[in-house]
């Protein structure tokens, strides 16, 4: 019965996007007590204690919190764009999962164009961005928005290079097959071009998902809170959402470019290997949140173009010479 | 691909639909026309947002397309180069190479630079 209604398509995406949905959902809801926790200890305090034992239960404090606060939409805002916009952020962030493997085998839907649609699906949200900062009609929202779309559009070209690295070691584009290509601890990390291309990928994501030393869209210290000044309540929790489910996506999608995918010791299913390093990833991303202070934007957008992106076309070079003095079997 | 990409895309539409009605049915709602004001540290909003400013952003967007179709030609090369060999390897690096010449002439001439 289960499995004849699971052969229609529909309904078998349906189980899936609603399984991920609550995998993302109680992944967020980790991530910002680890977030919170890290976050203490990096700064010699304790973190939440109140709520729950050792304060396991504040994410689900403040997501009850978030839903029950009164949502404010400015007078001069420009409602229709004010509202649409947290949906921008989100609904891509969702859809990037598609093609997220777990394990052999776990993943939603996979095809040969996956590399490219994570790409083009995250853009979207940039969009989500830059409608939030203006719609909302205040002037810190307009700065952050437009400084996100700079930073963003920016940052984008170094993940994409680096993408294309690994590419042109699996060369296939789909996920599936680049996680595969990696079996045994034949992980992309341990080949030099792709080092160096996990060390762009890493800098870029960081600018990506809004993190300091790169959190100018946000900086807190000059725009208050940048794009998402005006927003309160449960609208504000979406962007939250979004962000730190980008976090893990980012996270995740290193483990499988560069870190083996679902590929660790025999004994535990691969699905929680690829969990664990991803988790391990999102550690690093937090203490480097919490180390260091943020950059200027002239420095931030100077570094992506003058550092970043000729290292980046240099690894593609690198990486293509490697696949083709290797005759074309892996490197 | 299609069928799962509208459903991904409905799911996460419903999820936040559902998600801010059950907050608009449990949360207070008493605006009040302080309240609806736009945040500007305490003093009073002077103007809206909306008016013209210095874009320094539009030579990022031109450098990005560049950049982005760059690799948009690079991803198929990628798929193939193991059956193509040196030949292609050295067309990949004409191509790159002209970019990189592209590179250093938007650096030389500022196009890189935050302040104008």
């Amino acid at each position: 019965m289960i499995e004849q209604a699971l052969a229609n398509p529909w309904i078998r995406q349906l189980a899936n996007a609603a399984l991920l949905l609550a995998v993302i959902n109680l992944g967020v809801l980790v991530l910002i007590y680890m977030e919170r926790k890290v976050a203490g200890f990096i700064q010699s305090r304790l973190g939440p204690v109140h709520v729950g034992p050792r304060g396991w239960l504040q994410s689900v404090a403040d997501a009850l919190k978030l839903i029950l606060k009164e949502d404010i939409i400015p007078a001069p805002a420009d409602r229709f764009l004010f509202v649409l916009a947290p949906f921008f952020v989100f609904v891509p962030v969702l859809a990037v999962f598609l093609v997220l493997p777990f394990n052999a085998g776990w993943v939603a839907h996979d095809f040969s164009l996956a590399a490219l649609y994570v790409i083009a699906a995250g853009t979207v949200a940039i969009m989500g961005i830059v409608m939030a900062g203006w719609g909302t009609n205040n002037k810190y929202s307009l700065l952050g928005g437009l400084r996100s779309a700079a930073q963003l559009v920016s940052y984008e070209i170094p993940v994409v290079l680096a993408i294309l690295a690994v590419v042109f070691y699996a060369q296939s584009m789909s996920l599936v097959d680049i996680a595969e290509a990696q079996r045994g601890f034949g992980w992309f990390i341990f080949h030099p071009p792709l080092l160096v291309a996990a060390f762009v990928y890493m800098i870029g994501q960081l600018a990506e998902t809004n993190r300091t030393p790169f959190d100018l869209p946000e900086a807190e210290s000059e725009l208050v809170s940048g794009f998402h000044t005006e927003y309160s309540g449960i609208r504000f929790a979406m962007f939250f959402l979004a962000e730190f489910a980008n976090t893990f996506f980012a996270a995740a999608l290193a483990v499988v470019l560069f870190f083996g995918g679902w590929d660790g010791l025999p004994g535990l299913t691969g699905a929680l290997w690829l969990v664990a390093k991803s988790y391990v990833l999102v550690f690093v991303l937090m203490w480097i949140r919490w180390t260091l202070p943020r950059v200027r934007v002239d420095q931030l957008l100077g570094f992506a173009w003058k550092v970043l992106v000729p290292i980046g076309l240099i690894v593609v070079l690198w990486a293509a010479a490697s696949v083709v003095y290797a005759g074309g079997a892996k490197p | 691909m299609l069928i799962a990409l509208i459903v991904f895309v409905a799911v996460g539409i419903l999820f936040m639909g559902a998600t801010f009605l059950l907050s608009r049915l449990l949360r207070p709602h008493r605006p009040n026309p302080v309240k609806l004001q736009s945040y500007e540290c305490g003093p009073e909003p002077f103007s809206d947002a909306w008016r013209q400013m210095n874009l320094h952003y539009y030579v990022f967007a031109i450098l990005f397309v560049l950049f982005d179709v760059e690799a948009a030609f690079l991803f198929p090369v990628a798929l193939a180069l193991g059956k193509l060999g040196w030949f292609a390897f050295f067309e990949v690096l004409l191509f790159v190479g002209l970019l990189l010449v592209g590179w250093y002439y938007a650096k030389r001439v500022g196009g890189m630079e935050w302040e104008r």
